[in-house]
């Protein structure tokens, strides 16, 4: 019992950070019908001047701000002069190039800063706390919950309660009409990859003290699950990307845990199988997304 | 013969011959002329090539293997080489993949015609390309995975390994901690492929069959081991011992610490370097959390040690000064041991007399123990010398070594190599 | 069936076995490792010319086809391993070897072409790409398969009588030429038939398709099926040259580089594909001997090398996307038919505008 309190409070930690990502894989799929391949490697270039910062400055809290601001900004630079120049009439160009994309950046890291992994320490313990005799989350854990949590709704305010969110939703869902009434769509794409992209460079900085260090290839996995969990809750559902990102986060670590780590990927397959084959669009989906 | 063959294509023909002894025996006297020199061997050098990963996930914590090997050959080639040959070392990347592993190898083999594939690292990269080397008959030398596969004279006449294998070193370092605490609650925490495999049944040779609380597993695709440590905290392992590479070990050791969780740890040689773990933990706590740790190894890299200088030296003139962890020793003492087989199979080297030399068992290596080739063993080493971390020097200790062979572990004595010649071999 | 639909296949036929014959001379000037490179080649190409037909005409992006690629070399080592190891000897393992890789990657395949029917782009892709993750997974955990050091395949040597006059690597670009003939063969057919228009039809409109009597989910469960069976074929050949099956070998890297194939090649286009194969197995090893030549020193030649390559791949995948959606292919058959156009005016297609044929 003890046993499965401890997996399922781990589980829920790491599944935050697998929801954080796929949150950002949602925004994107919102505002440009666009899955972001690329959004793990564009995270990981962040991470990288965040680290920059930390080496430094010595404080995790500008490296925080350092990870957000290169976030948004490769996300403008990407979107700006890359994703703007490919022919939209359907989803495949703008994914292939996306890949094409990681590919870059992939190399360009790994020939600037070598093979080897970047150790980078989380900014509270990680030894976890007792209810009774039973381990739970640790002070690092905490953080990253209310981070999430703080992130979800920031953004939840963002999108419903202010006219840059009025905007955004609306240029995302119906472009042709928002045009006529005034926004100007392609500025509200450029907003929703910052968005985006920084959500993700947030994820990956959560990440990367429970990992072996940076490295150019530190987010690919989370980028698997996350992409999972997106297509799991429907790619156009917040709430199925947090609901998606903790239960597979829960997943992975119970069979870890009680049938061995080989087995984890397997369990992810057949979970998105089964999740697919009764709901083609996710279980979060509207009737309208699966027509994307 | 209706032409005179090229010399790739009278390869080729003793490939394809290979299963007939009389074609073998035709190819032979009509193509293998006395004068003609072996392939990769030229008058003023000799070129030889390896598989390594220097890109993709592994290459984190391997790449710096070939690159001290290189540097070694630099050093040995500005001391006059072997027997007035240069030593041509071609490194090529195969991301650990073994589909480009069979590529690169054949390219060495049949392309660049290399006189011998030197140290080709991981099990499965290298086994996929054990069958072609031996049907080619290239010698396949010093082999980085401690896998038992290279240690089959029979079926790969043409393969020599160089690591210790998993199960030796699995059997010293449970027998080690046994010796200290006959009732120690003994786990292991492996990569879940042969490494841990191999690994856990060393283990349970001091152990015997029931001896082992709990096995866990890692997949190296995920780097998260919370849930394997809090198994084996919640089944009260005292002892863990760990089949990890150092990435994984650093995650263990770091992971438990953050979980409260401090049992006493051993690891194998391939995850136990613990200039690469301080890197990996950062140098302001790993001092503490690796306070005890105990590891093995059968190369000479403890400080102070004569060999480990001479290989600091070099590889802050050959190497840029990379940082100087296990992994350069390790290049370097594969570095020496081939150039010390290159010198004593003669002026003009054959491959025969490569292979021939190895199997003599005149060579001797550089380690905490002489080599233990023979015609029926192409093992390096069999015994392992137990190193401990203390006080942020991690060092042999004293009468703690063991020698496992046939099932059992004995303690035995280290023979250190000494240094002679400033490291490179002469008669 | 008519007159007409039977030349049209009599013709992709001949001119099939006409480039196969090409290639199996070309083999007799070639050395051993590019004759090694030539099969590589083939088998590549078995694979990117079912992932070109599947992608560029039916529009479903699968990033898993290594893995159909991995089916077909277990299906061959299952059947042709024991095979041998009873003492069966002569081409029986091979061809039944063949037959076993079939049938593996036609039913991972069609397994695949269900999920397909029923998925739209993204979803697709993400199902094929959660796939290739746990290929390893798959390959540790079920009992037969070896692990992560895969199965040992069986060699296959040059047969007595042929053995004074060809090479083991110059048979083994023989074998792979002409399964790559038996592979591509049918998808050319496919192409340019009723099945190749039906697919246009779906990708173009599924409304419409259905409206004039077309099945969609046939359509595209059919295109991957015989997408899987050629990727399958293209697997036993990587099996018998490199006698070694393993998950290690057909991971996302590989996917994303037949995937790079096809695109850079020209979606939709046979032309494309084996363009695009010859790319992937050959620019790596260019590069490679090119860094090799520069002198540069250990520690950048060790940064560059396998980098290298791949911002190479990644710059081709988006420049060739954005400038030249019709791929290599349409670029250079646009230049070279406008050359023959000079001597014989005729009406040509026109190039297409977007990335997918349609």
């Amino acid at each position: 019992m003890d046993r499965l309190a401890f997996l399922l409070a781990t589980g829920l930690a790491r599944g935050l950070v697998i929801a954080l990502f796929a949150l950002s894989l949602v925004i994107i799929w919102r505002a440009a019908r666009i899955v972001n391949f690329a959004q793990a490697a564009m995270a990981t270039v962040a991470v990288y001047v965040a680290y920059a910062v930390v080496t430094w400055t010595g404080s995790y809290w500008l490296a925080l701000v350092a990870a957000v601001v290169t976030g948004m900004l490769v996300g403008f630079a990407v979107e700006r002069w890359l994703i703007r120049r490919v022919p939209r009439d359907n989803p495949l160009p703008g994914m292939i190039v996306a890949i094409g994309l990681v590919m870059i950046l992939h190399s360009v890291i790994g020939i600037l800063f070598g093979p080897r992994h970047v150790p980078m320490r989380a900014p509270f313990s990680r030894e976890p706390l007792y209810v009774g005799d039973v381990a739970v989350l640790s002070p690092y854990d905490l953080f990253v919950l209310l981070l999430a949590l703080g992130i979800v709704v920031a953004l939840a305010v963002l999108f419903n309660r202010t006219t840059l969110g009025l905007q955004l939703r609306a240029a995302a869902t119906a472009p042709e009409v928002s045009r006529l009434l005034g926004i100007r769509v392609p500025r509200m794409v450029t907003i929703g990859w910052m968005l985006s992209s920084a959500v993700a460079a947030v994820a990956v900085l959560l990440l990367i003290p429970t990992e072996l260090g940076l490295n150019a290839h530190s987010a690919d996995i989370l980028f698997v699950h996350a992409f999972t969990v997106a297509v799991l809750g429907g790619l156009d559902s917040p709430v199925g990307a947090i609901v998606g990102g903790v239960a597979v986060g829960v997943l992975i670590t119970l069979v870890t845990g009680f049938l061995g780590a080989g087995m984890a990927p397997i369990a992810v397959l057949a979970l998105l199988t089964l999740v697919l084959l009764v709901r083609p669009g996710g279980i979060f989906a509207v009737k309208e997304a699966r027509a994307a | 013969m209706r032409t005179t063959p090229t010399p790739a294509r009278h390869r080729v023909r003793t490939v394809a011959a290979a299963s007939s002894a009389v074609a073998v025996g035709f190819v032979l006297s009509a193509c293998g002329g006395a004068d003609e020199a072996a392939p990769g061997v030229a008058e003023d050098s000799i070129t030889i090539g390896t598989h390594q990963p220097l890109t993709g996930p592994a290459a984190s914590g391997y790449a710096g293997i070939s690159a001290a090997t290189k540097a070694y050959f630099d050093y040995l080639n500005d001391n006059g080489g072997i027997h007035g040959r240069t030593i041509e070392y071609l490194v090529k990347d195969d991301g650990y993949n073994p589909a480009n592993t069979q590529t690169v190898v054949r390219e060495l083999v049949q392309q660049d015609e290399v006189f011998a594939l030197l140290n080709g690292l991981g099990t499965p990269p290298h086994s996929s390309v054990l069958d072609f080397l031996n049907q080619n008959e290239v010698p396949d030398l010093f082999v980085a995975s401690g896998a038992e596969l290279w240690n089959q004279p029979e079926e790969y006449p043409y393969t020599f390994a160089f690591n210790v294998d998993y199960v030796v070193e699995g059997a010293a370092l449970a027998q080690h901690f046994l010796d200290a605490d006959p009732d120690a609650v003994v786990c292991v925490l492996g990569q879940d492929d042969d490494f841990g495999e191999s690994f856990l049944a060393g283990v349970k040779i001091a152990t015997g069959e029931d001896g082992v609380s709990e096995y866990q597993t890692y997949s190296t695709s995920n780097q998260d081991v919370t849930a394997q440590l809090g198994a084996m905290q919640a089944a009260g392992c005292e002892v863990n011992l760990l089949a990890t590479i150092n990435g994984f070990t650093a995650l263990s050791v770091g992971t438990a610490a953050q979980m409260g969780y401090f049992p006493q740890w051993g690891a194998s040689s391939s995850g136990g370097d613990y200039p690469t773990l301080v890197e990996l933990l950062g140098e302001d706590v790993a001092p503490q959390l690796l306070q005890g740790f105990v590891s093995l190894n059968y190369l000479q890299n403890a400080p102070g040690n004569e060999w480990t200088e001479l290989f600091e030296e070099i590889n802050a003139e050959y190497n840029g000064g990379a940082i100087f962890d296990g992994n350069v020793v390790y290049g370097m003492s594969v570095g020496y041991t081939f150039a010390e087989a290159l010198l004593k199979a003669g002026e003009d080297p054959t491959r025969e007399a490569l292979l021939e030399v190895i199997e003599s068992g005149e060579l001797v290596g550089n380690g905490s123990f002489p080599l233990t080739y023979s015609a029926d063993n192409h093992a390096a080493y069999d015994s392992v010398q137990i190193a401990v971390v203390d006080a942020g020097v991690q060092d042999f200790v004293e009468g703690a070594a063991y020698r496992v062979a046939d099932g059992a572990v004995t303690p035995v004595e280290p023979q250190h190599v000494p240094l002679t010649n400033d490291g490179v071999p002469s008669e | 069936m008519t007159i007409k639909n039977l030349s049209r296949i009599q013709k992709i036929a001949l001119r099939g076995i006409g480039l196969a014959a090409v290639a199996v001379a070309v083999t007799f000037v070639l050395s051993p490792y590019q004759n090694y490179q030539l099969a590589f080649v083939a088998a590549v190409f078995c694979a990117t010319a079912g992932l070109t037909l599947l992608i560029g005409l039916t529009g479903q992006l699968s990033l898993g086809h290594a893995v159909l690629m991995a089916a077909g070399g277990y299906g061959y080592a299952l059947v042709a391993g024991p095979m041998s190891a009873a003492g069966i000897g002569g081409p029986l393992p091979l061809l039944a070897g063949l037959l076993g890789a079939l049938a593996l990657a036609g039913v991972v395949g069609g397994l695949l072409g269900l999920a397909g029917a029923r998925l739209k782009g993204p979803y697709l892709a993400g199902l094929t790409l959660a796939l290739v993750i746990a290929l390893p997974a798959f390959t540790s955990q079920i009992p037969g398969l070896g692990g992560d050091q895969g199965m040992r395949v069986p060699f296959v040597g040059v047969p007595d009588g042929l053995r004074p006059l060809v090479g083991v690597e110059q048979w083994h670009a023989w074998i792979a030429v002409v399964i790559a003939l038996l592979a591509v063969t049918p998808l050319a057919i496919i192409r340019t038939g009723r099945t190749g228009m039906r697919m246009r039809a779906v990708h173009g409109d599924e409304v419409a398709a259905k409206l004039a009597g077309v099945s969609p989910a046939r359509v595209k469960t059919g295109a991957f099926v015989v997408g899987a069976l050629s990727a399958g074929l293209g697997g036993a050949v990587l099996a018998v040259l490199t006698q070694n099956v393993s998950p290690g070998a057909y991971d996302l890297n590989f996917s994303l580089l037949l995937l790079v194939a096809v695109v850079v090649g020209g979606l939709g286009s046979l032309v494309g594909a084996a363009v695009g194969a010859f790319l992937v197995v050959l620019l790596p090893w260019l590069i490679d001997t090119a860094t090799g030549a520069m002198g540069l020193s250990t520690e950048l030649e060790q940064r560059l090398s396998g980098d290298l390559v791949v911002l190479v791949f990644g710059a081709l995948l988006v420049l060739v996307t954005i400038v030249w959606p019709g791929g290599l292919s349409n670029a250079l058959s646009g230049r070279f038919s406008s050359l023959v156009d000079r001597f014989r005016p005729r009406v040509d297609q026109p190039a297409p505008q977007s990335l997918t044929e349609r």
